[in-house]
C-alpha cells in the first residue's frame, strides 16, 4: 500500500484516497510544434525500475494537485512535493541522491555524478 | 414554499454505536486566500470563530468553521440564516478573490454518538482514529467507503459526518451497518 503525504493539507493519505494522475513533469508540445516533438510528448512515458516522479490528486481529501518522488521496486517514496514547480526541489533531489546515488529520470539525475 | 427536509428525513439507528440524521443544517462553502483579514472577519462575523488551523473545526454556539482545503472553509451556521448569511458574507469580500456559496441543500449531516462511535467511522475509513491520533477539534476530508465525506469529533466524543446529499442514503446505510449491535471489533 502506497502512503503518501499530501503538501497541502499534511494528511498522511493513502492510495484509496488519492488519483493517480500519471508522469509528472511533462512539457507540452502543441498546436505548430514538430510532429516528433508533438509525437514524443503525447505518447512516450517513462517506466523506470528505480526512481520515478508522479502526479497525484488528493481527490478525497483537499482536491489539490500533488507530485510525487518514488521508487517503482521497493515503493518507498523520497517525498512529495507542490504542483507548481517545473522540476523536483533540490531538497527533493539530495533525498534520492543520498538513497540512490548515480539516479537519472530524463532530464533530472544525480548532481553529484 | 415547499417544507424542506433532508435526504434521509430523520431516520435513526441504534447499535454499537447511534446513527442519526442531524437534520437540516445551514453550510456555507467559502472559498478564498485564508490569511486575509477581510477574509478573517467575514468568517467571524458569520459563526462567531475564528478562522481554523489546517486540519481543524473550530465550533461556537451556533456556528463552526472547518478547513477543507488551503484555500477553502466549510462554515456551518444555522439553516434558517444560511441565505443571508451567504449574501452578507459575498458584500463583505467585495473585492477580495473569494467566493462564497450556499450548499446546504447539497449535503446531508450525520452524527454518531454513544462508545462505539470511533470505531464506526473507523470502519470505513482509511484515516487513523485512535484516540491519540485523532482528537477533539479534528477535521478530516476522507473517504468513508465509497463516497467522499468529511468528518470531525466533538468535544463529547460524537462525531459529525458531512457527505453529498445525493449519497446521503448510501451514508446512513453504510453507517448503521457498521454500527450493527453484533459488528464490534473493540480496537478503540
Amino acid at each position: 500500500m502506497l502512503i503518501l503525504e499530501c503538501p497541502y493539507c499534511g494528511v498522511k493519505a493513502e492510495e484509496t484516497e488519492l488519483a493517480a494522475g500519471g508522469e509528472a513533469h511533462l512539457k507540452r508540445f502543441g498546436p505548430g510544434s514538430d510532429d516528433n516533438d508533438f509525437h514524443d510528448y503525447l505518447f512516450m512515458r517513462e517506466n523506470p525500475k528505480g526512481v520515478h516522479f508522479e502526479r497525484w490528486r488528493h481527490a478525497n481529501g483537499c482536491g489539490k494537485w500533488f507530485h510525487a518522488a518514488r521508487c517503482t521496486t521497493t515503493l518507498e517514496v523520497f517525498g512529495t512535493y507542490a504542483a507548481q514547480t517545473y522540476e523536483p526541489p533540490q531538497e527533493i533531489k539530495d533525498k534520492i541522491t543520498a538513497k540512490r546515488p548515480g539516479w537519472s529520470w530524463r532530464e533530472f539525475s544525480d548532481a553529484s555524478e | 414554499m415547499s417544507n424542506p427536509v433532508t435526504a434521509t428525513n430523520g431516520a435513526q439507528f441504534s447499535g454499537i454505536a447511534t446513527v442519526a440524521d442531524v437534520g437540516l443544517q445551514g453550510m456555507i462553502t467559502l472559498r478564498g486566500d485564508l490569511s486575509s483579514k477581510p477574509l478573517a472577519a467575514a468568517v467571524k462575523a458569520a459563526t462567531g470563530t475564528e478562522v481554523p488551523a489546517q486540519g481543524t473545526i473550530l465550533v461556537v454556539e451556533g456556528g463552526a468553521a472547518a478547513w477543507m482545503s488551503p484555500d477553502e472553509l466549510l462554515l456551518l451556521v444555522p439553516y434558517e440564516q444560511a441565505v443571508a448569511k451567504t449574501a452578507e458574507l459575498t458584500k463583505a469580500l467585495k473585492g477580495e478573490h473569494a467566493l462564497a456559496a450556499n450548499v446546504s441543500d447539497a449535503r446531508s449531516f450525520f452524527q454518531i454518538t454513544g462508545d462505539g462511535a470511533r470505531e464506526v467511522l473507523a470502519k470505513i475509513s482509511p484515516v487513523d482514529l485512535s484516540p491519540e491520533a485523532f482528537v477533539a477539534g479534528d477535521f478530516r476530508r476522507s473517504r468513508t467507503a465509497q463516497v467522499a465525506a468529511a468528518f470531525w469529533l466533538q468535544d463529547d466524543g460524537s462525531f459529525r459526518v458531512v457527505c453529498f446529499r445525493s449519497v446521503g442514503a448510501y451514508m446512513f446505510g453504510l453507517l448503521s451497518t457498521a454500527a450493527h449491535p453484533q459488528s464490534a471489533v473493540g480496537v478503540y
